[in-house]
């Protein structure tokens, strides 16, 4: 069964270097085979893959990337917002770090959103661990998760204004915070 | 229950259909800091159970982007403050990867050898702390004696006990002091006879026993769900850590095994931790026997402050302190996830810089945060005395959860 895998992976890294000159891993390779559509932008640096996904197909993919035999990223080890600044256009970024326990491979996804509609499909259909996460970005950034099940702030008070991880937001807060 | 009791002991576990909210916390000694519980109770069976947290929040990610890449180091110790010198490598490597430093042999030996401490020492805290929840109140006493010990060598290195601060961006803050691989090896010499004193008064005690067996459970399958790392998953018969799927700091030459426990409850998680401590006492002690002298700090003058006597002889090496101490280095605009193996499981720090002298965002996955997560499906069903016992093996630190 690995030894296939293996063979399919080096198979679509041999294929992926006749027509194009620098090489993707075969992570991207397998994402690209499935729908090209799926894959927007390719980033290798560091030894770390990422992909930007279009902000529509975010569930589709992570489904794929859970459940496709030599994938297998069945945990999701991180997620975490970016605000790139009030000026940028998109000007946030929601980061997925997936893991996977049988294959020890790690990838990064990456939806762009823009300021006036920071909405995104929640992926806690896909991994439940994303629950606390996204409250936490939404709680910090402001991003919203469509479908969450329980999306309340975590970290701050119910009744805090404004999202802190924002880079508008003034690092002392707008004014002195009181808890009565 | 697996044993049968006496009948007299005999336990109701039928419900009583009349439901109790209780508020668990956030000052209950049992919540191992600033936890909130909202316990939903029908007579002492637990039906729901809901974390509260945040009231340890101080904005430390936030704090990070308006400080100099190496004044974020400071931050880590305080965020999960058992386990400080984890944290700093979590930092230092991801920036030095952004940066693309090597370090030298010996800075990186040193740096396995204070991780593993440290992760002695924590296990330690939770080991006294967890057995305290229980009832076992001995355990406490033995397990921060040792600690003390480690303690007593971590600020022999780096002149701090709980926020060391030791690791810095391109190596170490300085060399190990004179007498302290004699003191350490006393220390790994003596330690596993302690190991085995703690086992002795725990893990053979009935009482012990009862309260862990069958407790808590978590099935592989939700706890990679639920995205559990650390003794948290081993505990559930998953062997992944991160020293070995992912290798960091030449962890792939040291020869340690993974222990994992297929049980999946409380005491799995117990038996997992106490069978750790005896791997990382494994590693220390080969990292001790590779100690040779060498640099400990990287070659690069720019981001490497340069030792003292260079810096008052040497009109370069002024040029270049002044120069990170007052406006810092620049790092290459780019992003990393460095996750290590903390003492609760997979600690990831996320960077993203733009260049310059501070970064953009700098996120950390705490495991204490995604391990919590999971308690509501663990303590379900359970007794409420129970929860503590769940709390207690999932090991949480709320510096790291709340950050």
């Amino acid at each position: 069964m690995s030894k296939e895998i293996e063979q399919g992976q080096a198979s679509a890294e041999a294929e992926a270097a006749t027509d194009n000159s620098n090489t993707p891993s075969p992570l991207v390779a397998a994402l690209q085979r499935q729908n090209p559509e799926w894959v927007g932008e390719v980033i290798e640096a560091f030894n770390e893959v990422t992909v930007i996904v279009p902000r529509a197909k975010v569930v589709e993919v992570c489904s794929f990337l859970k459940t496709a035999p030599g994938l297998e990223f069945n945990m999701l080890a991180d997620l975490c917002g970016v605000d790139r600044g009030p000026e940028e256009e998109p000007r946030f970024e929601v980061n997925y770090h997936l893991f996977s326990t049988t294959k020890y491979h790690r990838m990064r996804l990456k939806v762009l959103l823009n300021d006036e509609d920071t909405h995104v499909e929640t992926v806690t259909t896909v991994w439940r661990t994303a629950n606390w996460h996204e409250r936490e970005t939404f709680d910090l950034m402001g991003i919203i998760f469509d479908g969450h099940p329980d999306l309340r702030r975590i970290l701050l008070p119910e009744d805090w204004e404004g999202h802190a991880l924002r880079k508008d937001f003034p690092l002392r807060g707008y004014e002195p915070y009181s808890l009565t | 229950m697996s044993t049968t009791l006496p009948p007299q002991f005999e336990v109701i576990d039928r419900p009583l259909d009349t439901q109790m909210t209780i508020s668990f916390g956030p000052q209950h000694p049992s919540t191992h800091g600033v936890l909130r519980l909202e316990l939903i109770l029908d007579g002492e069976m637990l039906v729901k159970a809901t974390p509260d947290i945040g009231y340890l929040h101080t904005g430390m990610e936030k704090l990070f982007e308006y400080k100099k890449w190496q004044q974020g180091i400071v931050i880590t110790d305080r965020m999960d403050y058992l386990n400080p010198l984890g944290n700093n490598l979590a930092y230092v490597m991801a920036v030095e990867k952004l940066l693309g430093i090597e370090i030298p042999e010996r800075a990186q030996t040193i740096r396995v050898l204070m991780c593993e401490l440290q992760r002695i020492a924590s296990h330690l805290v939770w080991l006294g702390t967890h057995a305290l929840d229980i009832g076992a109140m001995t355990v406490f006493f033995y397990c921060f004696r040792e600690r003390e010990k480690i303690l007593n060598l971590i600020e022999a290195a780096s002149g701090g006990r709980l926020t060391p601060s030791y690791f810095r961006i391109g190596g170490l803050m300085m060399d190990l002091p004179a007498g302290f691989e004699r003191r350490c090896k006393q220390f790994t010499d003596d330690f596993l006879a302690a190991l085995q004193e703690f086992h002795t008064l725990l893990t053979g005690n009935k009482i012990f026993q009862r309260r862990t067996q069958g407790i808590g459970y978590i099935s592989a399958e939700d706890a990679i769900d639920w995205g559990l790392t650390g003794p948290s998953l081993r505990g559930s018969g998953v062997e992944i850590d991160v020293r070995r799927t992912n290798p960091y700091t030449s962890y792939e030459t040291y020869d340690f095994e993974i222990p994992t426990e297929q049980s999946g409850d409380v005491w799995g998680r117990y038996m997992v931790r106490m069978r750790e401590m005896k791997e990382s006492h494994k590693i220390s002690v080969q990292a001790l026997s590779r100690l040779k002298p060498g640099s400990i700090k990287a070659d690069a003058p720019k981001v490497v402050l340069p030792d003292r006597e260079a810096m008052k002889t040497h009109m370069d090496a002024l040029i270049h302190h002044f120069l990170i101490v007052a406006e810092g280095f620049d790092v290459p605009a780019g992003e990393i996830y460095h996750p290590i193996e903390g003492s609760k499981g997979e600690l990831g720090c996320y960077i993203k810089s733009n260049g310059g002298p501070k970064p953009a965002r700098v996120h950390f996955r705490g495991p204490s945060f995604v391990n919590l997560s999971a308690l509501p499906l663990m303590a379900e069903g359970e007794m409420v005395a129970d929860v503590v016992a769940i709390i207690g093996s999932i090991d949480i630190v709320l510096g790291e959860i709340d950050r």
